[in-house]
């Protein structure tokens, strides 16, 4: 039929089109040259890098176990600080998510008020939450579990409190045509729906305490973080590098513990 | 006995969906409600224990004026009031037994609910209950692993536990297969006999309607316009209540055009 009326010549895109994307690719070149050059990068040390790497792991090895009942115990010091300030988040995370969910908050006030709190919550580091509370209790175990339990309730609150938004509405309906009051409905339509999830995010927040806890020394709050930024300050190498082993072992058994109880509960 | 005067059921936007309606049902017969979707035969239901507001009018039953009831109140009154639903409402995770016993959360102290310790005569209750709709050997199953028709009976039972005055059923058979809906209407009727319990049905199959029951409403877009024994359902009737778009109903009530087809939206 008519081929004549069909252009030639065919591009994926207009000429205007062409011209503000490659001025786009540009311009992303010069801010990452910019970025770059700003940094203040010294660049003998980077080139450096891989020699030193060598040197480190020649004077970490072999790992120096002398130490190693100590660094255990501080270890087992580090899982209760985890443990402990999961159980305490998740206890306090109830309300929170409760008040923050939309179809079980009493009042727009309580919905504020609970979103305040998880999103201060969840804005804030754990590391500075710990630098915090090492100025309120001193050094020690308590600042860092209420450091993790801070941060947690964050974490807990909002997966829990956006497992209260979907639950499946019609058992309420039910449950409230029986004359039920507010609380017992929440006891029998809403908490059995949402305790997949509650678990599910209690493991998973335990899990990721566990690793989150042996940071928390750097600071000054307890766990095997103080005798790691003590080892490093002494140049003892070879005990860095068992507790570092001791670290990972322990991260390992909590990967292997929370998929036990994942598969044991849910 | 059941009286709704002049009840008006107005969503925030538009046409009402119940217009004026009354209805009185005395005694403990069956009444079932026909009419297409959108007739307002949801909200009707939904009104009578204010899971859905009423926008004026009165609704007494024995005696009580429900509409008129402040929220502790109407916590009593929904507690004399057995309700079951089409897609039966069961909480999936908790026992059947679990599920029985919340039919009675109206009236049972908070501690007791949360620890599951149920009053000696509300088990046995429920046992009998449970054993007389043929469920009685699932008490110790979870909900989810029912049969529809099962997990309806279960429903039922939910609600004979509240020792209702009245029984209201929103689609009861809708989600369940013909034979096992045959079960489930043939139940309703005998425990309405039973129990000396009135029972009002909302309900699509209208051969059901005309066996099970001893009374048929038919509902047209927000109005009771049929209202008489099954035997006088006829061809007729049937077609005043089925025929017609709610557009055309609509105009005729009030000349406005804004809005179309949300009122059935809302209403199922």
């Amino acid at each position: 039929m008519s081929m004549e009326i069909f252009p030639e010549q065919w591009a994926r895109f207009t000429p205007r089109q062409r011209i503000l994307r490659y001025t786009f690719f540009l311009l992303s070149a010069v801010i990452l040259y910019w970025s770059v050059t700003s940094i203040d990068v010294i660049w003998e040390w980077v080139w450096d890098s891989p020699r030193q790497m060598g040197d480190l792991f020649s004077r970490m090895v072999p790992p120096d176990t002398r130490n190693l009942s100590s660094i255990l115990m501080v270890l087992w010091e580090t899982v209760n600080i985890a443990t402990l300030a999961t159980a305490i988040a998740v206890l306090i995370s109830l309300p929170v998510a409760y008040m923050a969910a939309q179809n079980t908050t009493p009042n727009k006030a309580t919905l504020w008020i609970g979103r305040f709190i998880l999103v201060s919550s969840r804005s804030i580091n754990t590391i500075i939450w710990a630098l915090l509370f090492v100025a309120i209790f001193g050094p020690g175990i308590i600042a860092g579990i209420v450091a993790i339990m801070f941060r947690s309730i964050g974490f807990v609150g909002k997966l829990l409190g956006e497992a209260i938004e979907e639950i499946d509405h019609k058992p309420v309906e039910a449950l409230e045509a029986t004359g039920a009051s507010r609380f017992k409905v929440i006891m029998y339509a809403i908490v059995p729906q949402v305790m997949p999830t509650f678990w599910a995010v209690s493991i998973l927040r335990w899990d990721i305490n566990l690793r989150e806890s042996t940071v928390l020394g750097l600071v000054g709050a307890g766990g095997i973080g103080v005798m790691l930024q003590g080892a490093i300050d002494t140049f003892n190498w070879q005990e860095v590098a068992t507790i570092l082993l001791a670290i990972i072992v322990l991260v390992i058994v909590g990967e292997v513990i929370s998929a036990w109880l994942r598969r044991k509960i849910l | 006995m059941l009286k709704i005067t002049d009840l008006v059921k107005r969503y925030d936007t538009g046409q009402p969906v119940l217009k004026n309606l009354n209805l009185e049902i005395k005694g403990e017969s069956v009444v079932s409600i026909i009419g297409s979707s959108g007739a307002g035969k949801s909200t009707l239901l939904r009104c009578i224990n204010r899971l859905v507001e009423p926008s004026s009018g009165q609704i007494q039953l024995n005696g009580t004026d429900l509409t008129s009831l402040n929220r502790s109140q109407l916590r009593k009154a929904r507690h004399k009031i057995g309700m079951v639903f089409q897609s039966f409402n069961l909480i999936d995770r908790l026992t059947v037994m679990e599920n029985v016993q919340s039919g009675r959360l109206g009236s049972l102290p908070t501690w007791r609910a949360i620890a599951r310790k149920y009053p000696k005569e509300d088990i046995r209750r429920a046992y009998e209950l449970m054993d007389r709709v043929g469920i009685a050997h699932y008490a110790d199953k979870r909900a989810d692993e029912l049969s529809g028709g099962e997990r309806q009976r279960v429903g039922v039972v939910r609600a004979l536990m509240q020792e209702p005055e009245i029984l209201l059923a929103d689609e009861p058979t809708a989600s369940l297969d013909p034979k096992t809906s045959e079960q489930i209407m043939g139940l309703l009727r005998d425990l309405s006999r039973e129990f000396a319990l009135p029972v009002l049905i909302n309900i699509h199959n209208v051969t059901e309607a005309k066996e099970y029951t001893d009374r048929i409403v038919g509902m047209r877009y927000g109005r009771i316009i049929f209202d008489a024994l099954p035997s006088d359902l006829d061809k007729d009737a049937m077609d005043s209540i089925y025929s017609g778009t709610p557009a055309a109903d609509r105009g005729a009530d009030v000349q406005q055009s804004t809005v179309s087809g949300d009122v059935g939206a809302v209403a199922t």
